[in-house]
């Protein structure tokens, strides 16, 4: 809300320094986004009067305009269409600064020669003189404007952006911003003295008003003006409007714009003649019922639309737009002028199902109070009676079915001091509350205590609380003392969950993992060109109202954010990339997509039904996607230059469970966004927990990476459940171990997990590392060569080589009998 | 013999003394101690001695052989430093030469933001909880005295799964962690301190302000006797942990409609210092908090007596406080995960 501090002086002494009272504004609550100072810039610019108007001799576009500036006359150039003898016009003298209409950027003026003539001054635009964009026409001034005045001197004004908050809409009015400043001003409102003479015929034997809807319409006010005439309004109320960046159209349509400003109360003027029947019918639109608005657009309306009708048809859609077949024009004698208060859902919903949302639509929404249209209605009479001339018929339509008595609140000044912490006496108390035009009265009760009685403009007031937030505010809220809390408590740890996450995170970073956090929204597309097929596992959650195609369903997997951000990495960094994201993904819970997941696959098929589940919320499960790519190590001359593969990603995997203190082993996958023969499920205690493996060359190609990529996914929940129990300390061997090397020819299709397992059965193996793996020459076709380190060891003495030999032997037989493993000769 | 045993002595000291590389020490040992060094003869020739002088000459060699032996020890110590010096200086390394770079991962800027924070708050008795990110509209939005049709709907524009007609059943992307306060509050009776980061989601076009996904943070403390100074207290003790003891913080009245009184803090401009500059659109303040004192409407649906408990809740926008303390202009960068920004935190 703009709040011009020209026109709240009408109502109030501003007697504050502009800094100052925006920042007391600022502290309770209306925040002041900005400080215009209309007219300090415009030195040398006066007002004239346009004298003569000629046709530039060179130009067909352009012409000569003389301007009377009273002690001389100047003639310019001047190209705007809308200039016209006898109007008042802003006169610019060269060396004025004014903004450029081309390119925006404030300039000196210069005398110019246009075409051949000299022009030593300017009739300026909107634009020129940085009131607004417009840039096709002259500004014209209203006809009172006096001949030689500094324009700043008439037009200047600053104006306070204003914060209106939703609670507030009283404050989308000049009236109650200027009560707002006099409570934190100690300073007094002046209204507008209201009176106006009234013709003898009553109203009611003129127009009559039901309304059907009382719910949706708690009050309809109206008044009848006879033997009006429609015509342009007097400048001084096109000036306001056109500050307020609202086109001045006629005095009957200016002066409800006026008042609602000045207000807050949205008013409409219906063309008396018109209307069928005489009277004015409030109701909810018939099925299919169409009507024509005044923007000449036919509306189909719905049931819950609320409209006003006369006998026949609907006149307007109440709150939003009047029809066309009322519409006040220059033809208009009599209007009938509607002043009410409607449901405020009523009008919200109503405004986003059109489209019509306005200054009036945005002002009912909020919820205006229903003593609100009387007042304001009588005021736009008396204005209309000053402007457009007739007679008001006697006294006002007020059907008013939603009246309610008016409720007392009780404040105790112990209640202010339980919430707030501030103390304050009973008499500061009253003295705030009726700057704000609360009406207070002292119960007599101990401890003590008023009711108060709430003004019918602050319809946000309800309780207690309410009240001592105004109080506070008013005296100000760096008043309040900074305390601490008395009672306590031990300072907490995080929960569970969230310290191993922690613990995942320090621990991949610890790696040389960089952490990444990807967007929950994203595309069906990325999510199909997760799988080779194009068929995601998983139907995702849509999002009814998505900003882009781009994040448009919740993720079901963390992988599509983790490979789209490698991918966009991939285009500048030289070397090796490692990311990782811990985050959620979301299970829908409604029967088919369960019923896909367990078509698709196994491991998502045994959701849990968490509490959640019922609620019918998706299941939100915390899952690690890490990825890795490019080469082993970052460039340097000190280094092999290898490639990240398979065995970094398992390794990642191995040594992350190893430090959960859990055992897992790997076993084939059948995840189709990994390569075939190249990816692995991770197993812990026969469950799936996650998978390693290549990434797919189709997906990888869908992702637009470069090089094989290798992927590590685990779901949080599980290896945090797995991981509960508690480290055991394993007391450090205190005799010497015997370390044996040995060479095994074995078959390709034998794995190392089998070998490993035959060996580790045996007794005191405490370790096996294979150091080497080989294929090739000297080895027979068809065979590998695996090296590997055994560690025996016992807890309770020293081994003798000869107990190894004994053992190896046994294993060696047991190798080549069950595997068909020989000693590399 | 007891003369010819110190000549020897001397005589082999001396030829020490003129062994210069480690390589002589060894033909020097076989020269003066070996099996057929004049030392060994000596005391070969021992036995053929009477006892009383075999006992003292033998005593003699004896302590000739250790002497030289532990002189042998310190010359090839000497000569060992000797050819590592000069082995050293010959082989100098390019010392210049880069370091073999050792794989370094970052947290994401917001998860340190968020590891801090919770530790302000944990270390002030609060404890730390999460929620959904898909909520009902009942948690998001009615719960907080925010129903169907409020003009408050405005503040919060919202990303549905459900089409907001649907009242009260509607499914929707929360649009701030306040939906918490409603769940902590079903579950547990006062004393609650309880702290909720997470992500959130705003139906709005990005722009270098502005993000369709972030993170918050909400604060819940519901006890009795809790004023509005206790919130002030709290807060402005948050805001010197993480902007400083010198930073100048402004408490003013804002609405929230699930608080009452309302409030929000702002901090003293970090890039103009009061004076007022383009970031913080010339007020010389920025807003990095939205709280109150929880409006007894939303304790009675939550079966908490607001005659006799009372509480404050907050809750803050994260990216701001990294955007504030490295000058980072642009929240879509948080997001948009390059790694040549991620790398700078
Ligand atoms: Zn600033």
């Amino acid at each position: 809300m703009k709040a011009s501090l020209k026109w709240l002086s009408d109502y109030i002494d501003i007697r504050i320094d502009r800094q100052k009272l925006a920042e007391k504004l600022t502290m309770a609550g209306m925040e002041v986004k900005g400080i215009q100072t209309i007219g300090s810039t415009w030195d040398n610019v006066v007002i004239g009067q346009v004298a003569s108007v000629n046709s530039h001799p060179n130009a067909d576009k352009l012409n000569l305009a003389t301007v009377n500036l009273g002690p001389q006359q100047i003639t310019v150039v001047c190209g705007a269409p809308n200039i016209g003898v006898g109007q008042k016009v802003p006169f610019a003298y060269a060396g004025a600064r004014l903004i450029d209409g081309h390119t925006g950027k404030a300039t000196l003026l210069k005398p110019t020669k246009i075409r051949g003539i000299l022009s030593e001054g300017m009739v300026c635009s909107e634009k020129e003189l940085g009131i607004s964009e417009n840039h096709e026409s002259i500004l014209v001034l209203s006809p009172e404007a006096p001949i030689g005045m500094p324009l700043a001197d008439y037009l200047g004004d600053i104006i306070f952006d204003l914060d209106i908050t939703p609670n507030r809409p009283d404050c989308l009015s000049i009236i109650g911003i200027a009560r707002e400043i006099a409570a934190l001003t100690d300073e007094s409102v002046h209204l507008p003295q209201i009176g106006y003479e009234e013709m003898e015929k009553p109203i009611d034997s003129l127009i009559s008003v039901a309304i059907i809807e009382p719910d949706l319409c708690p009050r309809y006010c109206a008044s009848l003006l006879i033997g009006i005439e429609v015509a342009s309004s007097p400048g001084w109320l096109q000036e306001r409007l056109r500050s307020y960046g609202m086109r001045p159209i006629n005095n009957v349509v200016d002066v409800s714009n006026y008042v609602m400003l000045e207000h807050g109360q949205p008013l409409h003027a219906f063309d008396y003649h018109k209307l069928k029947g005489k009277q004015i019918v409030v109701r909810c639109a018939k099925s299919g019922e169409t009507i024509i608005t005044l923007d000449g657009i036919e509306r189909t309306l719905t049931q819950d639309t609320l409209v006003i009708a006369d006998e026949e048809n609907s006149v307007a859609i109440a709150g939003l737009m009047g029809g066309l077949n009322t519409e006040v024009d220059v033809t208009t004698t009599a209007i009938l002028l509607e002043s009410a208060n409607f449901n405020r859902s009523t009008i919200r919903r109503g405004a986003n199902h059109l489209n019509l949302q306005s200054e009036a639509s945005t002002r009912f929404d909020k919820g205006l109070n229903p003593d609100l249209p009387l007042v304001a209605l009588k005021r736009a009479t008396q204005l209309l009676l000053e402007l457009a001339g007739g007679k008001s018929a006697r006294g006002i339509i007020d059907a008013y079915p939603g009246k309610t008595a008016p409720s007392a609140i009780l404040l105790s000044t112990k209640e202010v001091k339980r919430l707030s912490g501030l103390e304050i006496t009973i008499d500061e108390t009253l003295g705030v509350l009726r700057a704000l035009g609360f009406e207070c009265q002292e119960t007599g009760l101990l401890p003590p205590q008023i009711s108060v009685f709430v003004p019918y403009w602050r319809g946000d007031i309800k309780c207690a609380a309410d009240l001592v937030e105004e109080i506070i505010r008013i005296i100000g809220y760096d008043k309040i003392p900074v305390t601490r809390l008395s009672a306590s408590l031990p300072p907490q740890k995080l929960t569970p969950e969230r310290s191993f996450k922690q613990k995942l995170r320090n621990t991949l970073v610890s790696w040389g993992f960089q952490e990444i956090l990807t967007y929950s929204l994203t595309s069906m597309e990325k999510l199909q060109r997760l799988s080779p097929k194009l068929e995601p596992k998983i139907a995702p959650l849509q999002v009814a109202n998505p900003m882009t195609k781009e994040q448009e369903y919740l993720r079901t997997s963390l992988r599509a954010g983790v490979l789209t951000t490698l991918a966009n990495n991939q285009k500048h960094e030289e070397a090796d990339i490692r990311l990782f994201e811990i985050g959620k993904i979301f299970l829908p819970q409604y029967p088919s997509a369960i019923a896909l997941s367990q078509n698709a696959e196994s491991g998502e098929g045994e959701v849990k039904q968490s509490p959640q589940d019922k609620e019918g919320l998706p299941h939100e499960k915390e899952m690690l996607c890490a990825v890795l790519s490019g080469s082993r190590r970052e460039l340097s001359w000190h280094d092999n230059k290898e490639l990240l593969d398979f065995f970094d990603a398992k390794g990642v995997a191995e040594r992350l469970l190893e430090q959960l203190g859990l055992t897992s082993t790997f076993e084939s996958s059948d995840d189709e966004g990994l390569l075939l023969g190249r990816r692995a499920d991770v197993i812990i205690g026969g469950d799936k927990v996650g998978v390693v493996g290549n990434l797919h060359s189709k997906v990888a190609q869908g992702f637009e990476l470069s090089g094989p990529v290798c992927l590590i996914e685990m779901d949080v929940e599980k290896l945090m459940n797995k991981a509960s129990g508690a480290k055991r300390y394993q007391p450090i061997p205190r005799f010497p171990s015997i370390t044996r090397d040995i060479a095994l020819v074995i078959n390709e299709q034998v794995t190392f997990q089998e070998t490993e397992a035959i060996i580790q059965s045996f007794p005191l193996v405490e370790k096996t590392t294979l150091f080497d793996l080989y294929t090739g020459e000297q080895i027979p076709e068809g065979k590998k060569s695996f090296a590997i380190r055994i560690i025996y060891q016992s807890p309770q003495r020293t081994l003798t080589e000869r107990e190894v030999d004994k053992i190896q032997q046994q294993m060696l037989d047991r190798l080549c009998r069950e595997l068909g493993a020989t000693l590399r000769g | 013999m007891l003369k010819q045993l110190e000549e020897l002595q001397l005589e082999a000291l001396n030829e020490l003394g003129q062994v210069s590389e480690l390589k002589g020490l060894e033909s020097w040992r076989v020269r003066c101690l070996g099996k057929r060094s004049k030392l060994t003869q000596v005391l070969r020739s021992l036995a053929s001695l009477p006892l009383e002088e075999r006992k003292k000459i033998g005593a003699l060699a004896n302590g000739t052989k250790v002497s030289l032996e532990s002189s042998l020890a310190e010359k090839k110590k000497f000569l060992e430093e000797d050819h590592l010096a000069s082995f050293l200086s010959r082989e100098r390394l390019d010392i210049t030469l880069p370091g073999q770079p050792i794989p370094a991962g970052r947290l994401h800027p917001v998860t340190q933001t968020l590891e801090e924070i919770c530790s302000i708050f944990t270390s002030m008795g609060f404890q730390v909880a999460e929620g959904p990110d898909v909520e009902w509209d009942y948690y998001n939005f009615e719960a907080l005295n925010i129903p169907p049709q409020h003009p408050a709907r405005d503040m919060f524009a919202t990303l549905w799964i459900d089409y907001e007609e649907t009242t009260g059943q509607a499914r929707l992307l929360r649009t701030h962690t306040s939906p918490m306060q409603i769940r902590v509050m079903e579950k547990e009776r006062p004393p609650i301190r309880m702290i909720v980061p997470g992500r959130v989601y705003r139906y709005e076009a990005t722009d270098a302000t502005h993000e369709s996904m972030f993170y918050q943070v909400e604060g819940l403390a519901i006890d009795m006797n809790i004023t509005l100074a206790d919130l002030k207290g709290i807060l402005f003790e948050f805001c010197h942990c993480l902007f400083g003891e010198e930073r100048k913080v402004r408490f003013r009245c804002d609405y929230f409609p699930f608080v009452e009184p309302g409030a929000e803090i702002a901090i003293e401009c970090s890039s103009c210092h009061g004076a007022g500059c383009r970031l913080c659109s010339y007020s010389g303040w920025l807003e990095i908090l939205g709280a109150g004192m929880v409006h007894p409407d939303v304790l009675r649906r939550v079966d908490i007596d607001p005659e006799v408990y009372s509480g404050f809740a907050f809750g803050m926008g994260v990216e701001r406080i990294p955007m504030l303390r490295y000058g980072i202009d642009d929240i879509r960068l948080f997001y948009s995960n390059d790694l040549r920004f991620l790398k700078q935190f």
